[in-house]
């Protein structure tokens, strides 16, 4: 528990000082200026909600080759992540499309893309909830997050030949393209920082969860245990 | 027994317990009519305005159509635990959701058949001419449909509140298919009709993608 509670500190204290980076360290950028500064958190966040998709889905894979309810709480742990990781990024984006686009919303490639997935998330978390048996459960949700997985690159696909108004990436971008370094290393701290907070919320999601588990197999052998009493 | 035999069984039995009592066609028929009817009362469009938003109507209606009509194809085995029996048969589990598809398909596809000429004669907009493009295009988006909404059927199934859930489940993971059949008929229904080459890839990739994933993952469905 201790040990727990160390932890929580340090993260508390990198997410500390990655605001701190963004506000403080990073450069203004000509054009768009402080509000530009969102970027650090909202690319950061698409990141981190990237990788926990794809946890759910390597989760969702294991469960059905090996058949231990681990890798369904790891499932269920990564797919609560990730939505919580896709709202963030469809909170901030509109704070920052307002002054710089001019509106809140645009039905862009990336903007349109990061809906649907986390359109996809949700009817996840919302089937889980839905089904009683743990391991018929672990199983349909693990189907259908496989369904929703290999949707992702069509939608990819299809948003990406309907239209495309969102800055082209930037990061790893084309030539012209490129990140002040001192704006790089922050963006890169950021991400490293999400990420971190991802894997330490799954970490705990996936605790819980495995508690859940325990204390429904026990109330389970005590109803048993009641009914040969009685 | 070989899976093809065994689908085409499962398939014959679906058709003669669908036409005892048509209760399935005749209830989708009637519900694509009223959404067709609807349509009208929203957008009152005119000839030019249905011709570019035709395409709209006719696949979000079969898509809400399918995520109501195939609720039924595995929650109707469970009233009477016929799927116990199903799952005893020597058919496999792919054997058994491939038949099923299939009779979904016919399902649909008569559907289509009656949606088709009604919304073309209140709407104005001619599908003679582009009627072999047409039924390809929609021989490709419902297969895909009614491949997933048969897999998620049997997912729902499973669950609480199934009528709800399907069209939860189904609906976003046919955004991909829903867009690219969309873009393809509106070229058919345009002035000058065109095929859209890129976007029926995109719709036989989503079928080609989902026929081997429901492939691969239907023993886990079935399973007890």
């Amino acid at each position: 528990m201790k040990r727990y509670a160390l932890v929580s500190l340090a993260m508390a204290g990198l997410l500390f000082f990655a605001g701190y980076a963004a506000l403080f360290i990073a450069p203004d950028e000509s054009t768009m200026h402080a509000i530009q500064r969102i970027f650090y958190f909202h690319a950061s966040s698409g990141w981190a909600a990237m990788e926990a998709s794809m946890i759910v889905f390597v989760a969702n894979i294991l469960f059905l080759a090996k058949r231990d309810l681990k890798w369904d709480w790891l499932g269920i742990s990564a797919a609560e992540v990730s939505v919580a990781f896709w709202s963030v990024v469809l909170i901030t984006g509109p704070i920052w499309a307002h002054p710089v686009w001019g509106v809140w919303w645009t039905w862009d490639a990336r903007l349109t893309l990061s809906l649907v997935i986390w359109l996809l998330y949700v009817a996840y978390l919302i089937l889980r909830t839905l089904v009683n048996d743990p391991e018929r459960r672990a199983v349909v949700s693990a189907i259908f997050g496989v369904f929703v997985f290999l949707g992702v690159p069509l939608d990819y696909l299809s948003i990406r030949i309907w239209r495309t108004q969102h800055p082209q990436p930037v990061v790893f971008g084309s030539a012209n393209s490129g990140l002040d370094p001192t704006m790089a290393k922050v963006f890169f701290f950021c991400s490293g920082v999400m990420t971190v907070l991802m894997i330490l919320l799954i970490r705990q999601r996936y605790r819980l969860e495995r508690l859940r588990h325990e204390a429904e197999t026990l109330s389970l052998a005590a109803d048993e245990r009641a009914e040969g009493a009685g | 027994m070989n899976s093809a035999r065994a689908a085409a069984i499962v398939l014959g039995k679906e058709i003669r317990a669908e036409m005892r009592t048509r209760e399935l066609l005749q209830t989708t028929v009637v519900f694509t009519l009223i959404v067709v009817t609807l349509f009208n009362f929203a957008f009152e469009p005119t000839p030019d305005e249905a011709r570019r938003f035709g395409a709209g109507l006719i696949w979000i209606t079969l898509l809400f159509a399918g995520s109501l009509m195939l609720n039924p194809s595995f929650v109707r085995e469970q009233a009477n635990d016929t799927i116990y029996a199903l799952r005893m048969s020597p058919a496999s589990a792919f054997a058994i959701v491939f038949g099923k598809t299939l009779a979904n398909l016919i399902f649909l596809g008569i559907t289509e058949l009656i949606l088709l000429p009604v919304f073309s004669l209140l709407y104005n907009v001619p599908v003679l001419p582009v009627l072999g493009r047409l039924a390809f295009i929609l021989f490709l988006g419902t297969f895909g449909l009614v491949m997933v909404g048969t897999v998620f059927s049997a997912v729902a199934a499973q669950a609480r509140m199934r009528e709800l859930l399907l069209p939860l489940l189904l609906l976003p993971v046919l955004i991909p298919l829903m867009f690219a059949a969309v873009e393809v008929t509106a070229g058919l229904l345009a002035e000058s009709p065109a095929l859209d080459r890129t976007w029926v890839s995109v719709l036989a990739a989503f079928d080609v993608i989902f026929f081997t994933a429901s492939w691969l993952l239907c023993d886990y469905l079935l399973e007890e």
